[in-house]
């Protein structure tokens, strides 16, 4: 080649490519620097899947290629980015995004440029309730789903005097309104005593545990992870705050916050999670030995995430035997598959799947945090009924 | 509030003060000396954490701490020698640049080493418990905090007053330009400072780590604390630093015993704005010694032939580039011309204007914001929705404008800050007209221009045209004003010309630009969520103006688009893409100290 | 007839006296010196009346209305013109520039914010800077000027407001003498010609003996003489207070 044929080529390759590659693509999106800890297991899992659909011969004759992208943690680059996926890379089908204005940033996207799009990791409810439409569909539990699965366990405790402590932005906002909602309609004589409402990774701990200690409340509900619920648990313990009063805490059971707890970690909280060593289904086996076999790693939380989003992408293509957009969503609708929780189904009402979590309790084992006493909850049980969701989508 | 919940949350304010004070302590005595608004401050107080993490592991927690402090204060000198003494000469804010890019290089540094989970370090051996006070359990490790902050401080004091270095420091923190005629070693002292108060961010850090995880989000969040801090203490002033502190972390801890924790969102920005506006130099810092005349800007030439010849092919190129490509290009292109607005409104008031904000995002969140209210909630027409939202930003600015004039340099930028931050926060909270966290979604253009190279015309007319009216105001009598009140106020005042005024209505115009710029992004991203006024967007528009050229009439524009493109080919090609914007910026600051805009500037 | 009328000016800075009940009256082109030992007011009494500081108590009269409590700009507007210690210029602009800024400010066209500063005017800049014998550098940076050249430029700014009267503070503070006589003498043409009231202050005895027309001398707040250069010079409080000083150190 000349020189200036290199030129032209590198040139077109920067403007020009509008990806037709003969491969499959799916292009994701994810804030891979402001939440890496999540989201490295995430990766694997999704790279995990690639090659397993590969190996086996790909979809519809055609490889499976994933193209990730970082979105930057904020709604504007990543609706650039989603651009740029769908337009320069010939993304197929856009798949991730973590924070909840992200994902209804690009779930709007989606809408508007009617591509499907595939939120795995957010768990806002709007995203399949308020803000629904036709190209979005949400893998994980909702923020209501799970807060609705510690409900059950919440009411046998016949707790009157309830305290709060969530972070706050959406996901806490909702997930401390729909526990209020769920368990004053199960206890009426339910009290809310206090609301510690804390900047998200900015938890003024040993004041807020004081707080929560001067509202002499007989339970804790919390949606804290991460930094501020390492430092909620280190400051409660040497408080003595949760010598005598039960907590229920939103994810805490996930290795990806549990694991950072080590011998901190408190006893008999009542948490959603993922027991990871201890969930022996034959679909949960063969994936946690292959993802141990190829990462030398264990599985997370979100490594089951970025793994079945990949699968129900390619499930769907399968079932609608095409790329095109209208066909894979209308295959999406109602589409049934397994998942390493076990056999979901990708409700036409919402677009949402009803992959679960598993409601245990953490227990101290040779200085790591582990769940103990733990079920799996099928998230089609905890959803509310048809009616009601209809109301909220506006379609 | 019981009484013994009172002396407990008082207790609690008392150890966070400590905390609090010791990163502030270092970047304030930076500040003094130095006059580096030092970014990367949180990056030296995060490595601290991280190293007495990995460190106390293999020698234990308190052999841990002297040495993850004294390592941070090796790294701070050595990034002070290699680093930030080549630019001390350079146009004012670029050792901001600078520092940014450190923290940049910092943060993909600690996710390389360390990796991405959060690291809770050990307990304090000997301070692992509680001990009972009036009834409560309280941390051991804070009684110990509360009595390491005033020791530090006292520590400091004696170094200050009673050493010989201690008395140059205070000599060039007063006034450096006569301790440099002193004969001071201006470069080893400037050092030493510095590697002290990096050694004090890195102490900050390793005494958290019985508190709090180390990880990778600290930094930013310690950084912005810490200059709340220093700004309301007295830049300086490190017992106004201390005062300053206690405010804060009491006010927090009281806002959390009452029930009103969603006031710790913005509290302390609430009580900087306050503090500012009743006393302009902090509550113990002293009025700056104005610097001495013959430091001039270097002048703003008229725009040379080269520069109108290449501003005329770009703007040809940019009107004709839809028929060559659809698709991404014309997205990016986009978002380039709206940022190269926005880095020209920034411009406007720090360029000829000389008056830094840090918070000039407020006004293109609020432009961006007022789109989608307008068209979401009002149900206006686009077209209408696109043509008043810049008036909402505009009168924000006229607002908070009228106080931020009337304060000077350093002072007056963080005083922009805080505005922005509780303006971030009003939107943040105010769910039913902003959306809360989640902001609004469904913003699109009206049908007409809603396919990709319709809106991108739209926006090559609006932000081509919104630029070539700032840079002719620059030239205009107004503009004529606004340079000559920033050369020389008193002259300025003499003359007849309403200092006060005039900064008012270049405040005003650049948020006025910078809300159409925002109003723009709106409708091109079909959403609108806070971190359109968050810090992080703040900050990008000085690094796209320290990055063109401060003083350099076309530079914001090419800083604008450099970096919104460095940005987006490092995030799709590069892993550590933080990292590697960080050295693109680190070395343009080190090769080109004016700005890419000199470039294109008229030889003389 | 006086253009500037002072009358039972006072000051005082947390409770020390620095001006007390000082009145005098500066004529339409007259040159008045400001004289007094270190710590005498002066400078006190020069901020009053440029409009730098409030006074406690009395009137300051221009043009028989009291403007005592004006800010600087709107002395200026009313047609007082000042040079400073220091000379202080637009720094980042030519000398021409400078003189634009003044003349725009006081034909009220400095809010204009799209229009170019007119070029058809230009000719004035020039002629102000020819007065003060700049045009030859009227397109030089200012911070690029000697410090001379930059006291006359100082002095074109300050008469580009056309004013009546021109506050100089120290005007030949920082020259070389050659350079003091001729400033001065510029100065006190200028004055004629247009007419201009000039009031100033000086530590060069010499200067204020050879150009004043009239001379007021302060000592510790208080004005104790005034007269023309001969009547101060026989004064013999003001050679106890000032001159009687002078006489010891030699």
């Amino acid at each position: 080649m000349s020189r200036l044929q290199i030129i032209v080529f590198a040139f077109s390759a920067l403007f020009f490519t509008e990806g037709k590659a003969q491969t499959i693509r799916i292009g994701e999106l994810n804030s891979y620097k402001v939440f890496p800890a999540f989201l490295e297991p995430y990766k694997k899992g999704m790279e995990l899947a690639i090659e397993e659909i590969n190996a086996s011969g790909g979809v519809l004759g055609k490889k499976l290629e994933l193209v990730t992208r970082d979105d930057g943690g904020n709604p504007g680059d990543a609706v650039r980015v989603a651009e740029e996926l769908i337009s320069r890379e010939g993304a197929h089908v856009l798949m991730g995004t973590f924070a909840s204005n992200v994902g209804l940033a690009v779930s709007n996207l989606a809408a508007q440029r009617k591509v499907l799009f595939l939120a795995s990791e957010p768990l806002t409810d709007k995203m399949v309730w308020e803000n629904g439409n036709r190209y979005t569909f949400r893998l994980r539990p909702s923020t209501y789903m799970q807060t609705a699965m510690l409900i059950p366990e919440a009411v046998k405790l016949k707790k009157k005097r309830w305290a709060i402590v969530y972070p706050n932005y959406e996901y806490g906002q909702s997930a401390t309104a729909s526990f209020k909602k769920l368990l004053k309609a199960a206890q009426p004589d339910v009290e809310f005593v206090t609301e510690q409402a804390s900047p998200l990774g900015k938890i003024d701990a040993g004041a807020v545990v004081q707080a929560l200690i001067d509202a002499k409340p007989d339970a804790i509900f919390s949606s804290l992870f991460a930094a501020d619920l390492q430092k909620f648990v280190r400051e409660g313990n040497t408080r003595g705050l949760f010598k005598s009063t039960p907590v229920f805490n939103l994810l805490a059971g996930e290795p990806e916050y549990l694991d950072t707890l080590k011998d901190e970690t408190p006893d008999g909280w009542w948490v959603t999670g993922y027991p990871w060593n201890a969930i022996n289904t034959p679909e949960h086996r063969k994936f946690r030995d292959a993802y141990q076999k190829r990462w030398k790693d264990y599985p997370r939380q979100g490594s089951v995430v970025g793994y079945s989003a990949v699968y129900t992408v390619a499930n769907a293509i399968r079932k609608a035997g095409s790329t095109d957009t209208e066909k894979v969503v209308d295959a999406l609708r109602g589409l049934e598959m397994t998942t390493p929780f076990g056999p979901i189904v990708w409700r036409p009402l919402d677009h949402q799947s009803t992959m679960g979590a598993y409601v245990g309790q953490l227990a101290k084992k040779a200085g790591q945090g582990v769940m103990v006493n733990w079920r799996f909850a099928d998230g089609a049980n905890f959803l509310p009924p048809f009616e009601e969701v209809r109301a909220l989508r506006k379609e | 509030m019981l009484l013994s919940s009172v002396l407990i949350q008082f207790l609690n304010g008392l150890a966070g003060a400590s905390s609090l004070f010791l990163v502030a302590a270092g970047l304030s005595l930076i500040f003094g000396v130095t006059r580096i608004v030092n970014f990367a401050h949180g990056s030296l107080y995060m490595l601290g954490m991280y190293l007495a993490v990995w460190l106390a592991e293999r020698i234990g927690f308190w052999a841990a701490v002297p040495l993850a402090a004294i390592t941070v204060g090796a790294i701070g000198a050595l990034a002070e020698i290699s680093l930030l003494r080549r630019i001390y000469k350079a146009p004012e804010l670029l050792q901001l640049l600078a520092t940014f890019a450190l923290l940049l290089l910092v943060k993909d540094f600690a996710l390389w080493a360390w990796g991405p989970e959060d690291l809770l370090g050990p307990r304090a051996p000997g301070f692992a418990g509680a001990v009972e006070i009036a009834g409560n359990a309280f941390p051991q490790y804070d009684l110990l905090l509360i009595l390491l902050g005033p020791l530090v401080l006292v520590l400091l004091q004696l170094l200050l007053s009673r050493t010989r270095w201690g008395i140059l420091v205070r000599a060039a923190t007063e006034d450096r330009e006569m301790a440099g005629a002193l004969g001071v070693n201006q470069r080893w002292l400037f050092t030493g400072v510095f590697a002290l108060g990096a050694l004090l961010a890195g102490l900050g850090g390793a005494l958290q780590i019985p508190r709090e995880p180390a990880n990778l989000n600290v930094d930013l969040s310690v950084i912005s604390d810490a200059f709340v801090v220093v700004v309301i203490g007295g830049l300086g002033s490190i017992p106004g630093a201390f005062l300053a502190a206690l405010l804060i972390a009491e006010a927090k801890a009281f806002c959390i015993g009452l029930g009103y924790s969603q006031a710790t969102l913005v509290i302390e920005f609430v009580i900087m704005a306050a503090v500012l506006v009743a006393r302009p130099w902090g509550l113990l810092g002293r009025m700056p010694v104005p610097a001495r005349p013959g430091a001039a800007e270097p002048p703003l030439a008229p725009p040379s032939r080269r520069l109108r010849w290449t501003l005329a092919i770009v703007a040809c190129g940019l009107a004709l580039l839809p028929l060559g490509s659809g698709g991404y290009t014309l997205v990016l292109l986009t978002d380039l011309l709206i940022f190269a607005l926005f880095a020209a409104s920034l411009h406007f008031i720090m360029g000829p204007g000389g008056m830094y904000s840090f918070g000039h995002a407020a006004y293109f969140g609020l432009g961006a914001y007022a789109a989608g209210i307008l068209l979401l909630r009002e149900k206006f027409p686009m077209e209408l929705a696109l043509a008043l939202a810049p008036f909402a930003a505009g009168l924000a600015a006229l607002a908070f404008g009228w106080f931020c004039v009337r304060l000077s340099g350093v002072y007056s930028a963080m005083l922009t800050l805080a505005f922005a931050q509780i303006a971030w926060s009003a939107v943040f909270q105010w769910d039913a007209l902003t959306g809360g966290s989640n902001g609004l979604v469904g913003v699109w253009p009206a049908p007409w221009l809603s396919s990709k190279p319709a809106y991108y015309f739209l926006t090559l007319l609006i932000c081509a045209s919104g630029i070539f009216l700032l840079w002719r105001a620059i030239y205009s009598p107004f503009g004529l004003a606004l340079r000559a009140t920033r050369d020389s106020p008193l002259r300025a005042e003499a003359s007849g010309i309403d200092v006060r005024a005039t900064q008012w209505a270049a405040f005003a115009i650049a948020g006025l630009a910078a809300g159409v710029a925002g109003a723009l992004y709106a409708f091109s991203k079909g959403s609108i969520s806070p971190e359109a006024l968050g810090i992080q967007r703040s900050v990008d528009g000085l690094v796209m103006v320290m990055l063109g050229g401060i003083q350099t009439l076309s530079g914001p524009v090419w800083g604008a688009a450099l970096f919104a493109w460095l940005q987006d080919a490092a995030a799709r090609n590069i892993d550590y893409w933080r990292a590697a914007t960080g050295f693109v910026i680190l070395a343009l600051a080190l090769v080109l100290p004016n700005g890419i805009g000199s470039l294109l500037q008229a030889k003389k | 007839m006086s253009i500037l009328a002072v009358r039972e000016l006072s000051k005082s800075f947390g409770g020390v006296r620095a001006v007390e009940r000082v009145g005098f009256s500066v004529a339409a082109g007259e040159l008045l010196a400001m004289i007094g030992p270190n710590g005498a007011g002066k400078t006190t009494c020069f901020n009053l009346i440029n409009g730098q500081l409030r006074p406690d108590a009395g009137e300051i009269l221009f043009d028989g209305k009291p403007m005592q409590m004006l800010p600087p700009r709107d002395r200026c507007r009313l047609g007082i013109g000042r040079t400073f210690q220091v000379a202080a210029t637009f720094g980042s602009m030519t000398a021409s520039e400078n003189v634009a800024v003044a003349r725009l400010s006081h034909e009220r066209k400095l809010g204009s914010i799209f229009s170019s500063p007119d070029d058809s005017t230009l000719g004035m800049e020039q002629a102000l800077l020819k007065q003060v014998g700049m045009d030859a550098l009227a397109d030089k940076q200012c911070a690029e000027l000697a410090y001379g050249d930059l006291k006359r430029v100082e002095l074109a700014v300050a008469l580009a407001a056309r004013p009546r009267l021109l506050l100089m503070d120290e005007p030949t503070a920082g020259m070389a003498s050659a350079e003091r006589g001729e400033l001065m003498r510029l100065v006190s043409n200028i004055a004629r010609r247009g007419n201009i009231a000039v009031l100033f202050t000086e530590h060069d005895m010499d200067v204020v003996f050879r150009h004043a027309d009239r001379v007021i001398v302060l000592a510790e707040g208080e004005l104790i003489a005034q007269g023309t250069p001969a009547e101060i010079r026989a004064d013999a409080r003001v050679r106890r207070v000032y001159l009687g000083e002078d006489a010891a150190h030699a």
